[in-house]
């Protein structure tokens, strides 16, 4: 078979030859664009602020109960400029962190092992099904007693909450590395240690990103209840005695800054997770 | 199924070759190989002998279920055989080898690394420096013509391309014998095709052993100086067919045509 003689015409598309649309009028667009956005984003959460704020103020809500905005917000600015909130800042950031920081530091090399090995990991299974569906809390007077009521109990409990986390997604992470690539590095003379470095912990590195990221939200979590519980410094034991002295506004204030803790952990957790992880984004 | 013997077909298949390269032959002494499958023991490698010369090219073909990708494994060191053993350049196989890489039916690339590293990894594997690695991993990314991919991420390639990356990456260790696993059964058509000259070329470059499974006969015929044809059947021993045609070679030749027909008719298709 053979094309020859074959004649294909095309019609050229007709194309507009004026001048392209004026820039300000594409720029107004874009912007519009970008603001549709933000209030689609942003919008609800600033209506929710803007009701409390006229609601408080116009007295449909008890200002007592729900300060206005503004009031919040100021006894939150005095707080931080007085350094009255700072030192509960920091030993709640203190505790959480060393928490935080002790379960990814037991949590991702002991899942890494148990991953790879799986008598170890079956063993020790049951256990850790039975630790992790048992509340912290339920332990946390156990850990008072053997620990005392300072702050090494407290820093515990924490630490033991967000330890399941990280350590059974590191494990999931290792246990599902796909075995054709296993076995074609092994096919190039990889040994264990090569194995290790340059596949499964690479492919691992996604589960544990999800598993700190839970380890996080777990780890603040524990510190508000232990620090209810039983502190008289910290953020958490703020919000308590915030409400006994009926002084709200320095209780909101106080849940303002967990959140925004809470929010600025796992901003940093994503960015870093988007730095890492790239390959794994579905596309 | 009539068993029709192909008629260029020498009647062992314990056949050497007098070619000149010596390094990369492989023979294969007796080899048995069964499974068992719902507790019944399955034998699909059944006393197998075969002789490829250094620098040959083997295609294994016949039907699904017949022991070509265990035989291939076996050759790969990727599984024990029963009974008999596998002499490369005269040596007894044991486990995988330098001397041999493996380009399986899908890419099995690292996904977070990029080409380079990929292609680069065999050879880093085995302690080569990394810069030295990957000068060497360039040279035979640019002669499967992905040399523009360097640093794109596996998941940013066709499958197509990923393939070729996967049979750089075995090119690069620079071994005396290639084993391929359906490599291509994945692709579009016109892209087989494409890598099909692209394979040939390289062998023909490289001066390396190949054995190639395939399902696909007139791949069978475009890359191989002989075919082994198994066959599920117990009674049926494996035959082995010449592939007496010049290279490069033309699809659409009558020879090639009549040699694919041969081939077909012994599977007891026309
Ligand atoms: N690990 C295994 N365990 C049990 N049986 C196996 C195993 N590997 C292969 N088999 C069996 O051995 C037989 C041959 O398998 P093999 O994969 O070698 O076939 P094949 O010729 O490559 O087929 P295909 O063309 O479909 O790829 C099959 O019946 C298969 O079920
Ligand atoms: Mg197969």
């Amino acid at each position: 078979m053979a094309f020859q003689g074959l004649e294909i015409s095309v019609t050229p598309v007709a194309r507009p030859d004026g001048p392209p649309p004026p820039l300000s009028g594409a720029n107004l667009r874009r912007g519009l664009e970008a603001s549709a956005r933000l209030a689609t984003r942003y919008g609800l959460l600033l209506g929710f602020l803007g009701v409390w704020q006229v609601a408080s103020t116009a007295g449909w809500l008890n200002p007592s109960v729900f300060p206005p905005l503004d009031r919040i917000v100021t006894t939150l600015a005095e707080g931080i400029l007085s350094g009255a909130l700072l030192d509960d800042i920091a030993i709640s950031l203190q505790r959480a962190g060393i928490a935080f920081a002790a379960s990814v530091a037991v949590g991702v090399p002991l899942g890494l092992a148990m991953g790879q090995m799986p008598v170890v990991e079956r063993a020790l299974d049951p256990i850790l099904q039975l630790f992790r569906q048992t509340s912290a809390l339920a332990l946390y007077p156990v850990f008072i007693l053997l620990l005392g009521l300072g702050e090494t109990s407290k820093v515990f409990v924490i630490f033991w909450a967000s330890l399941f986390p990280i350590l059974l997604a590191t494990i999931g992470g290792v246990k599902q590395v796909d075995g054709k690539l296993l076995e074609m590095a092994r096919s190039f003379g990889a040994g264990r240690l090569t194995l290790f470095g340059r596949v499964i912990l690479p492919a691992a590195v996604p589960a544990i990103f999800v598993g700190l990221r839970l380890s996080g939200t777990t780890a603040l979590l524990l510190l508000i209840a232990a620090e209810m519980i039983g502190a008289n410094k910290g953020l958490g034991f703020q919000v308590m005695n915030a409400q006994f002295n009926f002084r709200t506004d320095l209780m909101f204030a106080a849940i303002f800054l967990l959140a925004f803790i809470g929010l600025a952990l796992n901003a940093a957790l994503v960015a870093a997770q988007a730095r890492f992880c790239r390959w794994s984004e579905p596309r | 199924m009539a068993p029709t013997a192909p008629p260029s077909s020498p009647s062992g298949t314990d056949l050497p070759r007098t070619l000149a390269a010596s390094r990369g032959e492989v023979s294969v002494r007796d080899l048995y190989k069964s499974f068992t499958l719902n507790r019944a023991a399955l034998a699909v490698l059944r006393g197998l002998n075969l002789s490829v010369a250094g620098g040959e090219s083997l295609a294994i073909v016949g039907p699904s279920g017949c022991g070509k990708t265990t035989l291939l494994r076996v050759l790969a060191g990727l599984e024990t055989p029963d009974r008999g053993s596998v002499l490369i350049d005269g040596r007894p196989v044991v486990g995988v080898g330098t001397e041999r890489a493996i380009i399986y039916q899908e890419p099995r690339l690292l996904p977070w690394a990029n080409v380079l590293a990929n292609v680069a990894f065999g050879l880093e594997v085995r302690g080569t420096p990394r810069a030295r690695a990957r000068e060497r991993a360039r040279h035979y990314l640019r002669l499967v013509g992905l040399e523009a991919f360097e640093t794109a991420l596996p998941r940013q390639l066709s499958g197509g391309m990923a393939q070729r990356v996967g049979i750089a990456r075995a090119l690069t260790v620079q071994p005396e014998i290639l084993l391929l696993d359906e490599p291509l059964a994945a692709l579009d058509a016109m892209t087989k095709l494409t890598v099909q000259e692209e394979l040939a070329r390289i062998w023909a470059e490289e001066k390396v052993t190949m054995i190639l499974v395939t399902h696909d006969l007139e791949e069978a015929i475009y890359l191989a100086d002989r075919v082994l044809v198994l066959s599920r059947e117990t009674e049926l021993p494996p035959r082995l067919l010449d592939v007496p045609l010049p290279r490069p070679r033309d699809r659409n030749a009558p020879e090639f045509v009549a040699l694919r027909r041969d081939l077909m008719r012994s599977f007891g298709l026309h």
